[in-house]
């Protein structure tokens, strides 16, 4: 029996968080919220079954776009794990372009997030400094794949593009630029008194939480759980170069900007040691338009956290399973447990702060019938009577708002 | 008054600086699209010999190898479909196929998406696309 001083109020599928639709019904006491229930598959767009109806490469530039941030972490994670099926090593070379974009993509996706936060927080200085730096790496990465997103660097065995010695010089400039901004903003999160005292004690997960709900990525960095693929299980270049992977013990969102700020630090040292160490030599090998049977499952780094796919080879030219795990996924769990005892107002910031992407995230997911407990297809009107019941009971009801916009409507 | 410095520096730059937006599309950027911007595909028709293996990469089916006469062969790309990913540019064994820098390809009319590059014998510097590789 719901308690009558707790209020229900469902906030989304289109909701201020983000841009992104997702469902949250947040149960509040006064201010406070007691409990919230996160419902996912508003964006569904069955990119998995399309994967098994293309061949390996054109799966390569759907892949791609399962995510417009972190595109080359989803076509890495595809591709190293076809590689790993048809047995191949991809050259030196190729594996430090791979790295390079990588790490150019992280320092983009970072800037982005500070942006999106200071936004959030009503700090809208900070979102047009960081978006002002963040062309710099975006010019970068147009110079050298040819496009702002969706790179279309990788293919099966080695990487499309080369660069040349003009294009590292270019790379190296730009990194002096965005390290004096960077260490610029470092500054901001440290010393300026407002941004310190609205993200402290916001959206807080412990240590022991972190690892419960599995935290992945920054979100589970900023709680001092020191997990990072790039160390854990090297792929790509990073067994050659040394970084250290950065945590927190703030365990709030103030945590999560410093772990992100200090990445970006870790990034550009990645991107000097890559560029020294370049190697020289062929970009790609010759792969097999036919992958042997086989199968496996890949992890990757992605800048909002581990990203994992999983492929299953058939020995035609068209995968038999693709699955994709994006970050979001393994942080959303962790979300409803950090807004419980927090305020309405710190919501939007709260959800932002594991960077979500719910486009990502959002896979297929089966509603079976529960009238005949079978799997199947259900009319539209039926799901519609089915959701407006399922909002009534949870105290929510639409019916005098639709008799108000039928009767505009009707005139 | 460190901080106050700091601030007063941003502003100043920003004050003798040139507005970083310019008025598109009446003024077009002078410095152009990056060096391996990859735009609208440019089909080379004598080079072709109608092996469609950019049928065969190309993830969205934007393009379409017809034949038309003895070893003559018409490219027709579907602009709405094509994803400027340049897999046919790779794929291409006989580098028949290029990308350009054109990327204002945007229409009103449907029918304009789908271009037809035919079969005519290519004549050197009169080609509606100037190709932006060597």
């Amino acid at each position: 029996m719901p308690d009558p001083r707790d209020v229900r109020v469902p906030i989304g599928p289109q909701h201020p968080a983000l841009k992104e639709p997702e469902s949250f019904l947040i149960t509040l006491r006064g201010e406070k919220i007691t409990s919230v229930n996160i419902r996912m598959g508003y964006n569904h767009r069955g990119i998995e079954k399309a994967c098994e109806e293309r061949t390996y490469i054109q799966d390569l530039y759907l892949i791609e776009r399962v995510c417009g941030i972190c595109s080359h972490a989803h076509s890495t994670c595809f591709v190293q794990a076809v590689e790993e099926i048809a047995g191949l090593e991809i050259p030196a070379r190729a594996k430090y372009i791979r790295t390079l974009i990588a790490e150019l993509e992280r320092v983009h996706s970072h800037l982005l997030w500070l942006g999106v936060a200071g936004h959030e927080i009503g700090f809208d200085t900070l979102l047009m400094y960081t978006w002002r730096d963040r062309e710099v790496v975006m010019d970068l990465l147009a110079s050298i794949t040819g496009n702002r997103v969706n790179y279309g660097i990788n293919t099966i065995g080695g990487v499309r593009r080369d660069l040349d010695a003009s294009q590292i010089e270019e790379t190296l400039k730009a990194m002096d630029i965005l390290e004096e901004r960077t260490k610029y903003y470092v500054g901001i999160a440290q010393e300026e008194i407002t941004l310190k005292k609205r993200l402290s004690g916001v959206g807080k997960l412990s240590y022991e939480d972190a690892l419960r709900f599995g935290a992945v990525g920054p979100t589970g960095r900023a709680s001092g759980v020191a997990r990072d693929v790039r160390r854990d299980d090297p792929y790509a270049a990073y067994a050659e170069i040394n970084f250290n992977v950065i945590t927190d013990n703030h365990c709030d969102v103030y945590g999560r900007t410093v772990v992100r700020l200090k990445e970006l630090l870790e990034a550009f040292s990645i991107i000097r040691q890559l560029l020294k160490k370049f190697p020289d030599g062929p970009i790609v090998v010759k792969a097999p338009r036919k992958i042997p049977a086989g199968e496996t499952v890949s992890r990757y780094e992605a800048p909002r956290g581990e990203d994992l796919h999983y492929v299953r080879a058939n020995g035609t030219e068209k995968p038999e399973r693709v699955k994709v795990r994006a970050p979001t996924l393994a942080n959303v769990q962790a979300v409803s447990h950090m807004l419980e005892d927090g305020y309405l107002a710190d919501m939007p910031i709260v959800v932002a702060a594991i960077d979500p992407c719910f486009s990502c995230t959002d896979r297929m997911s089966l509603v079976s019938n529960l009238d005949n407990h079978r799997t199947d297809v259900l009319p539209w009107e039926v799901l519609r009577r089915r959701g407006i019941e399922h909002y009534k009971k949870q105290g929510v009801d639409f019916s005098v708002l639709n008799k108000k916009l039928a009767n505009v409507l009707g005139k | 008054m460190k901080k106050r410095g700091k601030v007063l520096r941003q502003v100043l730059s920003s004050l003798f600086k040139k507005p970083v937006t310019t008025h598109y599309p009446f003024e077009k950027e002078k410095s152009g699209m990056p060096k391996g911007f990859r735009g609208k595909i440019i089909f080379h028709p004598s080079r072709c010999i109608g092996c469609k293996m950019c049928m065969r990469d190309c993830p969205t089916g934007a393009i379409n190898i017809k034949k038309i006469g003895e070893k003559q062969f018409e490219a027709e790309i579907d602009l709405g479909k094509c994803i400027y990913c340049a897999q046919c540019v790779d794929s291409c064994i006989k580098k028949a196929l290029e990308y350009s820098k054109d990327f204002e390809l945007a229409s009103t009319d449907r029918g304009k998406l789908k271009v037809i590059l035919d079969a005519e014998p290519e004549k050197p510097n009169a080609e509606p696309e100037k190709p932006t590789e060597k």
